[in-house]
């Protein structure tokens, strides 16, 4: 979490299930210490970046490296112990384990450290997220869902990650909720971490983010920075739902 | 009946009770690690047997050393099993890889008979000496034996399973083999060390009940499906109600044997089997079937 972040690069990626391609050459750049967002309906391959960033879904052209070291067709496993993790969609706890046995595990690809290291980062997420030090011998699946998705993210922020990526981290949570996520993201970036956020509701991730990729079925259609999104008339019509910033367009 | 009658056959469906949880749990812990059954379970009872009397009588080893070479190897025969009959699938449908491990069931007792002969074979008992009367019953020094490893280990594998990082992946990826993945778990070698766990926990029980029973290549198969009931009575995946359901299913059929007759013995385990797929599939101490939040 102290760390340096590292800087991702993604080249002309392709990936799908099947014969079906979903990533038709996606090119992306987060650099180090960045917020970066995806924005994107529903469909366009924004969680299969993602997965294809960190080896569920296996590429099939195009490299993804990490500060120069390359990651394509790695595997989850491999990812995380070269320092990058993901918060996935749907959060994947393991519901009948303790929160503090998530966390514990959230180091696994981390353990040689020892204890003493154990114990700092557990007192870090902590800070982060009171609410977790709280809940600790609870079992993950009793958590409210904003609590479950702090812990997704304090799980994966426990691998000491460079680069943190994350899938739809607001979806289903109240706004108090998404803003205290939010809120923790920004502090994250503060300190260093590089961060790679995907989001339907673009209108927070753009507040949120340094920079923005428009996704539409498979391909980047549109980048720039956060400002200049925010300010982009097809994203406002089609993401924002505005048009000129006057009335909503339903 | 009288009560010491009664209790010479709780005695004895605890003694078999024992060794069905032993197999019932390495059926638990492969099914934990890859949602398979491993219908070649068994034969690693038969193997832990098998190996003990070979390593004792062909190569003169002391008894102790004998059984633990034959775990050893029965554990050994378990990563290999899994490497070269399991892995390669690894993108296999479960079907195919159930049957799988009931082609590598056949072909471990057919490798048994080849090299250890179609005899029945047997060691001796760990101790030697009479039996110990406790209220009128009658329990051998091997019984004793058989009980005592098997809390042994209980009590080991409840430790790895709650205390070490080995313990907490292996959970965690018998919850969501997915999110294990994205913490660094090394699925795959999950997967390896179940088997090897399962071989190790079925050739205790094979070689602490050989002086007993005797043992043979052939002697697997009906131990594998009193462990596979023992499993489902217990609810699988969760490796106490697996033990408690070998306890229960010995009991059961001690029973059986003491109020209706011996002849009913193997049938007894398959209608257990059979009732609680029918009345209650996910067996009788599991909460639900593999959690995800």
């Amino acid at each position: 979490m102290s760390e340096r972040g590292a800087s991702l690069r993604v080249k002309g990626l392709e990936s799908g299930y099947g014969r079906v391609n979903v990533l038709r050459g996606i090119d992306i750049e987060v650099h180090s210490g960045e917020l970066v967002t995806v924005i994107g309906s529903n469909g366009a391959g924004k969680s299969t970046l993602l997965k294809t960033i960190v080896g569920f879904v296996t590429a099939t052209a195009g490299s993804v490296s990490v500060d120069d070291r390359d990651l394509t067709r790695t595997t989850p496993e491999r990812a995380v112990g070269i320092g990058v993790s993901l918060v996935p969609e749907g959060r994947m706890l393991f519901g009948p384990m303790s929160v503090r046995e998530n966390l514990v595990l959230g180091a696994y690809s981390k353990s040689g450290r020892g204890e003493a290291s154990l114990a700092q980062d557990l007192e870090r997420v902590y800070s982060l997220f009171p609410v977790l030090e709280e809940r600790a011998g609870q079992s993950a699946e009793t958590l409210s869902g904003g609590e479950q998705q702090m812990l997704a993210v304090a799980r994966a922020l426990m691998s000491k990650p460079r680069v943190l990526l994350l899938d739809e981290p607001s979806l289903g949570l109240a706004p108090k909720v998404i803003a205290e996520i939010f809120h923790t993201l920004d502090a994250l970036r503060a300190e260093g971490l590089s961060i790679l956020l995907v989001e339907q509701d673009a209108k927070l991730a753009l507040k949120h983010a340094d920079r923005g990729y428009v996704m539409r079925t498979g391909e980047i259609v549109l980048s720039g920075t956060a400002d200049d999104l925010l300010a982009d008339d097809d994203v406002r019509l089609i993401y924002l739902g505005k048009w000129h910033g006057k009335d909503d367009v339903r | 009946m009288g009560g010491s009658e009664l209790l010479q056959f709780v005695i004895s469906g605890l003694k078999n009770g024992s060794i069905y949880a032993l197999v019932s749990l390495g059926f638990t812990i492969v099914y934990a690690s890859t949602g398979v059954i491993n219908f070649a379970q068994g034969e690693f009872y038969m193997l832990g047997g098998m190996f003990s009397v070979w390593a004792f009588a062909t190569f003169g080893l002391p008894l102790w050393l004998a059984a633990i070479v034959g775990i050893l190897l029965t554990a050994a025969t378990g990563i290999l099993f899994e490497l070269l009959a399991i892995r390669p699938r690894k993108d296999g449908d479960q079907l195919s890889l159930i049957i799988i491990t009931i082609g590598g069931s056949l072909l471990l007792s057919s490798l048994a008979r080849h090299l250890f002969g179609p005899d029945e074979l047997a060691i001796p008992a760990f101790t030697s000496g009479p039996s110990v009367r406790v209220f009128g019953a009658a329990i051998e020094r091997q019984t004793l034996w058989i009980w005592g490893l098997t809390i042994t280990a209980v009590v080991i594998l409840n430790w790895v399973y709650n205390k070490t990082k080995l313990g907490r992946a292996l959970r965690a990826c018998a919850i969501n083999r997915d999110a294990a993945r994205l913490v660094g778990v090394d699925t795959r070698l999950i997967v390896t060390v179940s088997f090897a766990l399962a071989a190790a926990l079925g050739g205790l029980a094979g070689l602490s009940v050989a002086p007993l029973t005797q043992t043979a290549f052939d002697a697997g198969a009906r131990v594998g499906v009193k462990g596979f009931a023992a499993a489902i009575l217990g609810g699988l995946g969760n490796p106490i109600a697996a033990v408690a359901g070998g306890l229960m299913l010995g009991l059961i059929e001690s029973m059986s044997i003491a109020y209706l007759s011996s002849t009913y013995k193997d049938a007894i385990s398959l209608l257990v089997l059979l009732l609680v797929l029918f009345v209650r599939p996910q067996g009788l101490f599991s909460r639900s079937r593999r959690e995800k939040v």
